[in-house]
């Protein structure tokens, strides 16, 4: 059975939506104190939404140094699979596993709402279960979302295709899409290899139809298929 | 012996700072004219036991580059007392 942790940071907040995500998916959850310095037999890692430590200094930026982070980060440079969810994105990019920056909302605001990305990319650890070019719409709830890195840096992420999940016009509207001001609309990347991922809305927080809606619920779906295949052990 | 150093960190120029933004903005309606290019950044004091004045620059330049400042965003400028 595939096995994922869930790190809990002091401030971390989406791990429980995130464990039960796993669990109704099929995969084996367990939480991952932020103190440990192993994930033990986990084969994969994800990283939470949340405020750890406060936001203090930018968002990740005290995360990424938390006594855990050693080891997943020898995962993620073994190949195995680690993905961060909102301030688990953020964290990533402190701690360069992935590239560029979060920064606050252009809008000035918080957004806490739904959104429609498009999954750009299926052969990543979490995205196989979608299909290329699929709009979905799922919940975004973050102060620092705005994703910013150099030219070069997003004109390689376009081109070697490492854009997962890119912000879309909502059908019908001519409404603000991007809710954050991000560059070029992207909502999520991935490293060269596709098994570190980290993206800012939240699937976690529509898995299940018995909260409104399962939209979420293939990231989960698609990481215990991918796991259980060993793909990225 | 222990230094006082102040480090300001800034967002980088060309990069939008809606910070910023909302306090020129906030300026404005109080009525202060000709404020612009507006930017909010961080100051953070520390004191740092070196042997010298540049070797405590030295050590805030390698807290800047590992942890006070983002390179991707941020530029940062520090002064060292005495």
């Amino acid at each position: 059975m595939a096995r994922i942790a869930v790190v809990r940071f002091p401030g971390s907040n989406c791990e429980t939506e995130t464990l039960a995500a796993i669990t109704r998916a099929g995969g084996q959850a367990t939480l991952l104190d932020y103190r440990e310095t192993s994930i033990g037999h986990a084969d994969a890692v994800i990283l939470p939404g949340g405020f750890s430590y406060g936001d203090y200094l930018r968002s990740g930026a005290i995360a990424r140094f938390a006594p855990i982070m050693d080891a997943v980060r020898a995962h993620a440079e073994a190949g195995g699979g680690v993905i961060g969810i909102c301030n688990g994105f953020q964290i990533l990019c402190e701690a360069h596993l992935l590239p560029g920056a979060l920064l606050p909302n252009a809008p000035r605001r918080f957004a806490a709402r739904p959104v429609d990305v498009r999954i750009e990319r299926t052969d990543t650890i979490c995205t196989g279960d979608y299909t290329a070019g699929e709009v979905i719409r799922i919940p975004v709830a973050h102060g620092e979302g705005r994703y910013t890195a150099d030219a070069a840096t997003l004109d390689a992420l376009e081109a070697e295709g490492r854009v997962v999940l890119r912000y879309v016009p909502v059908a019908g509207t001519d409404l603000p899409f991007n809710p954050n001001g991000a560059d070029r609309d992207i909502a999520g990347i991935c490293n060269a290899t596709g098994t570190v991922v980290g993206f800012m809305p939240h699937p976690e927080r529509l898995a299940d139809d018995a909260i409104g809606g399962d939209a979420g619920h293939r990231f989960f779906t698609s990481l215990v298929s991918r796991l259980a295949a060993g793909a990225a052990a | 012996m222990t230094f006082r150093v102040h480090v300001r960190v800034i967002p980088r120029a060309g990069l939008l700072d809606p910070q910023g933004q909302a306090v020129e903005h906030a300026l404005g309606v109080l009525g202060f004219a000709g404020v612009s290019e507006v930017r909010v950044g961080k100051a953070i004091e520390l004191g740092v036991d070196a042997p010298n004045a540049a070797a405590a620059e030295a050590t805030a330049r390698a807290m800047c580059e590992r942890l006070l400042a983002n390179p991707v965003t941020e530029d940062f400028v520090i002064a060292v007392e005495g």
